[in-house]
């Protein structure tokens, strides 16, 4: 089988050899299955995002190597195998609504017609078909992410990499895009490498929460959540789903032996 | 409309002011006496005002038709250097610097240097100056514009795996846009300063800025001043229309309390 992302004994060091020298990430070996909802958590400096940039090729490892679909990073990339969203919308403001999320079609060579009617798929898909038109200065925040999405899968990707994209919205709209984002994964059968700083946000999404812990960025355990696909509201009040979340935060705290600060801790949403 | 009836009212405080501080001057001059020759009421400037309504007109189409040329060509040649030097390397090493050095100049004693260049009754020098203010504006607007795009919308277009040239073509000119029509905003009232300014230096004696230094020198102090009111009604005209077309054509850079 092919992994959807599989990293083997990658370090990645910034400023290396300079009195600012940062151990970013050491030791990580880590396989996703295609189809896995797999969440990365930990403290800020643990390195999850600079994980997450290493399987998008917008970092490059010191050592250790990564596959994404079975290639190198840069020609995953290059062939647009994953699509990208992050805690900014970051949708480009002088463009509608629909010719945000044709901009990587467009950039594909995708001709109009096409992008225009794989554009509309999208937003339907993401429960927004009335506002093809609109600017995205329109928009509320939890409608923003929903086209970051929209255009993150426009190209069809097996891969979905997000970058705690619900981190900026407020809880019920916040819970609204989980359940939604579960939704739409299943419907187009993407794998999804998420990282997030929040614990509950990490167990009711995830087939796997990875653990990791800063100084320097490792991972410290991954935990197998296995409630099962099928996830609604009801699972975030089931017997399991706080069962599994104590397992991940006594696995944060048990990485905190590693010289964490309780302030470091707090970094960490409880919520 | 709401909205509308915000931004008016924003309106009220500074028109109070204006109000207040007109009176006070007029009944300061009547309370004291002032001598005309020394400070003259504002109800006089009002009259010489109105007396001489065509003529100030007059002086503000062509100090006005100075200012416009120089911005409408000074905002296309800053534009242009801006992107040429945000998309070739060695261009932009060339040109930054030098703009920096050519920006500390203050630009209005050039036209002592261009007016010698051309005959007395032409209006080029001061087209030239109107260019030079409105082009380092805007030049240095729309570089910033080209350089400061948001880390995310670069990475996504990294993702995306465009190509330099696509990155420049979609992401960083449209983003300069914004910051285009806040140098034009902020160069259209500076044009018309300038305009008015470059006539204190020679030339043909048609507009505002040579009618203000003639009836100042002269104790027309009153026509003098209507002058100076018509160079800041036509400065604020430029503003205003500057204004209105950077709120229309970038709607996302609207301040929130306008919206």
């Amino acid at each position: 089988m092919t992994f959807a992302v599989e990293v083997l004994a990658v370090h990645k060091v910034f400023n290396s050899g300079r009195s600012n020298q940062v151990d970013a990430l050491t030791d990580i070996d880590l396989q996703v299955a295609p189809g896995e909802f797999v969440s990365l958590i930990g403290p800020s400096g643990c390195g999850k995002s600079t994980l997450l940039r290493l399987i998008a090729d917008l970092l490059e490892p010191t050592a250790g190597s990564l596959l994404v679909n079975g290639k190198a990073p840069r020609q995953a990339r290059l062939d647009q195998d994953y699509g990208m969203a992050f805690q900014q919308a970051g949708l480009f403001e002088w463009r509608s609504v629909a010719k945000n999320i044709e901009l990587p079609l467009e950039l594909k060579g995708w001709d109009k017609d096409k992008r225009r009617g794989r554009a509309m798929e999208m937003l339907e898909l993401v429960k927004l078909p009335n506002r093809a038109d609109a600017m995205p200065w329109q928009l509320s925040g939890g409608q923003q992410q929903r086209i970051a999405i929209a255009r993150a899968l426009a190209a069809h990707p097996p891969l979905l990499l997000m970058d705690e994209p619900f981190g900026a919205l407020d809880e019920m709209t916040r819970e609204h895009m989980q359940a939604e984002l579960l939704r739409i994964c299943a419907a187009t059968q993407t794998t999804v490498v998420f990282v997030t700083h929040s614990i509950p946000e990490a167990v009711y999404l995830s087939d796997r929460v990875v653990v990791m812990s800063p100084g320097p960025g490792r991972i410290t355990e991954i935990v197998q959540v296995g409630l099962g696909r099928a996830r609604d509201e009801g699972t975030r009040e089931a017997v399991g789903f706080y069962e599994k979340i104590t397992e991940v935060r006594e696995a944060l705290r048990g990485g905190n032996l590693g010289g964490l600060t309780n302030r470091e801790v707090a970094g960490i949403e409880d919520r | 409309m709401n909205s509308i009836a915000r931004r008016l009212s924003g309106l009220v405080p500074p028109i109070v002011f204006g109000a207040l501080f007109l009176g006070a001057w007029e009944g300061f001059v009547v309370w004291r006496h002032v001598k005309p020759f020394v400070l003259v009421k504002p109800s006089q400037v009002w009259s010489a005002g109105l007396d001489n309504l065509d003529r100030i007109t007059d002086a503000m189409q062509v100090s006005g038709g100075n200012a416009l040329i120089g911005l409408v060509a000074g905002t296309i040649l800053g534009s242009l250097v801006a992107l040429m030097a945000a998309g070739v390397r060695w261009i932009g090493e060339l040109v930054n610097p030098l703009a920096v050095a050519v920006n500390a100049i203050p630009i209005v004693v050039l036209i002592a240097l261009f007016t010698r260049l051309y005959e007395a009754d032409s209006e080029t020098p001061r087209r030239i100056m109107t260019t030079l203010a409105a082009f380092f504006v805007v030049f240095v607007n729309v570089s910033r514009g080209l350089r400061q795009s948001s880390p995310t919308q670069l990475e996504l277009m990294r993702s995306f795996a465009a190509t330099p040239v696509q990155q420049f073509l979609k992401v960083r000119v449209p983003n300069a846009m914004a910051f285009l029509f806040t140098g034009i905003r902020v160069a259209a009232p500076l044009t018309v300063i300038t305009a008015v300014v470059a006539e204190y230096f020679g030339g043909t004696r048609n507009g505002l800025g040579a009618s203000i230094s003639g009836f100042l020198s002269i104790s027309k102090k009153d026509v003098g001043l209507a002058y100076v009111a018509g160079a800041s009604v036509l400065g604020l005209l430029f503003f205003g229309i500057a204004a209105i077309l950077e709120y229309v054509a970038v709607p996302w850079q609207r301040r929130p309390d306008s919206r």
